[in-house]
């Protein structure tokens, strides 16, 4: 393990400000289990937290959630976290923001908003978010350009909406975004448990991949779009958070401070929380930030691998999710012997295609169905 | 220089990896740092920065001292008079050049079409 003199400082801290969101949409990455963790932190917590990480060295703050513009202290937070010094960042649903509070951010010296759209259409973007924003968002990226900031648009694909990718470029177009980042669904959390209806086929992202394609030499400057594959279609895993411990660190809404947003699913580890300890004793000391850094924690295939290095093993949940074993090799990896879990999996989401809705329903976020859903363990099978 | 801080989760923007041809820069040229894109010292670097959405470039010395002086106020032909001073050297132009142009089709940097000389 490195000692606490070798290791680089966060360069990301993600306030996580809110469980708490207006939307229930079916891919959300929040935990399934949500509604337990609902004492939020409050503002001088929060004003603490982000002076400790400046101090640390970090120097890109996102503010998430849920929807951070239920927060009412949003503003202060934005405007302490800028006058830190660090290149603010709020990633929105865009559900609560209207010219006011847009020009109070603008003032507070907010750098870059993210809005996330779920489809090109009315019907489809209710649906998976199970609310009627749709026209919402349109008035939200009308507000975002007035107010000169980039327009930076992020769009969940899968399977209900990658047919539709021609339409979904086509309205970032007419919007005016400056860069559409097309994010295939992760499956952790909410998208987990409704893998089986979001999984695309392989036919499904060829075909998005090629109109995005065409999109990217007919739009050329003028609009930047990223395609994000999802990994169950690799058979190398991702370098998960750009190693365990490395770049971020995800302070959650009651202040559980994280490696990424969903490693609170690893058992027997315990993270620490803001409201006991500091930001440098979690970063440097805490066991949960240390498990997995570097390689020293790999089992087989891994240890002996000569892409350990590049993938870092690929993602601990993922490996925790599909296995059973949080040490285990992200079965991504065509070198897992478990990596036909990935490849079933992806088998078996084309064979449902033609299965109708009813026989599985999706699940929408929401807190009733997780205060249900905390009952059951997370893991599918 | 190198380029660091992955992505947000779900949400990889990197504003500098589509290339375009940069227009010409000309002596009365005013660089600037373009919209979005922020220079500053980072104490924990130990260098300057250009922070961006979701990301950052860490600059070396010699891009940090030419990109301080893209504030929309200096010509090019100033940045470099201005540099061979402070190099005490001559013939910085072609490099300072090369830089600005780079730095423009990453979306580092603009200038706005500069007006005929007088």
């Amino acid at each position: 393990m490195s000692t606490a003199a070798k290791l680089a400082p966060p360069l990301w801290l993600l306030a996580e400000l809110t469980y708490r969101c207006p939307l229930h949409c079916v891919f959300c990455y929040n935990p399934v289990d949500f509604a337990q963790h609902s004492d939020e932190l409050p503002t001088e917590d929060w004003i603490r937290v982000l002076r400790e990480g400046r101090a640390l060295g970090a120097v890109q703050c996102g503010f998430s959630g849920g929807e951070p513009m239920l927060r009412d202290d949003l503003e202060v937070l934005v405007a302490e976290a800028r006058q830190l010094g660090y290149y603010t960042n709020l990633l929105t649903s865009g559900v609560g923001l209207d010219e006011k509070r847009i020009a109070a951010l603008k003032r507070a010296g907010l750098d870059h908003i993210q809005l996330s759209f779920q489809d090109s259409t009315r019907e489809v973007n209710d649906f998976l978010s199970h609310t009627r924003t749709f026209e919402l968002k349109q008035r939200v990226a009308e507000l975002i350009k007035a107010h000169d900031y980039p327009m930076v648009m992020n769009v969940v694909v899968h399977r209900m909406n990658i047919d539709h990718v021609d339409r979904i470029i086509g309205m970032a177009d007419a919007l005016g975004a400056e860069y559409l980042e097309l994010a295939n669904t992760q499956y952790y959390s909410w998208a987990y448990l409704n893998r089986q209806q979001l999984l695309p086929t392989r036919e499904q992202l060829v075909r998005a991949e090629a109109i995005t394609n065409e999109w990217r030499s007919k739009a050329g400057q003028r609009m930047r779009i990223f395609f994000v594959v999802p990994d169950y279609f690799e058979e190398r895993p991702k370098r998960c958070m750009n190693g365990w411990g490395a770049v971020f660190l995800t302070v959650t809404p009651d202040g559980t401070a994280l490696p990424c947003h969903t490693a609170r699913m690893l058992p027997g580890l315990n993270f620490p929380n803001v409201r006991e300890s500091g930001l440098g004793e979690i970063w440097y000391e805490s066991e949960g930030f240390n498990r997995f850094r570097g390689t020293g924690w790999m089992q087989e295939p891994c240890v002996s691998c000569p892409e350990k290095e590049i993938d870092l093993g690929g993602c601990r949940c993922q490996a925790y999710m599909l296995t059973g074993d949080a040490n285990a090799t992200d079965p991504v990896c065509a070198k897992s012997a478990l990596h036909h879990r990935v490849t079933d999996a992806v088998a078996e989401a084309a064979a449902g295609v033609t299965v109708p809705a009813t026989s599985h329903p999706l699940i929408f976020r929401g807190p009733q169905e997780s205060i249900r859903l905390s009952l059951k363990p997370p893991m599918a099978d | 220089m190198c380029e660091s801080g992955a992505p947000l989760p779900g949400a990889p923007i990197h504003m500098h990896t589509q290339h375009s041809d940069p227009p010409s820069l000309t002596d009365d040229a005013r660089p600037r740092i373009a919209r979005g894109f922020r220079l500053q010292w980072e104490a924990a670097q130990d260098s300057h920065v250009l922070l961006y959405p979701e990301g950052m470039v860490k600059l070396n010395p010699s891009a940090s001292e030419i990109l301080q002086r893209c504030d929309g106020a200096h010509t090019f032909t100033q940045i470099v008079a201005e540099l061979e001073q402070r190099f005490d050297a001559t013939a910085l132009r072609a490099d300072i050049a090369a830089f600005l142009n780079m730095a423009h089709t990453r979306h580092w940097v603009d200038w706005p079409s500069a007006p005929s000389a007088p």
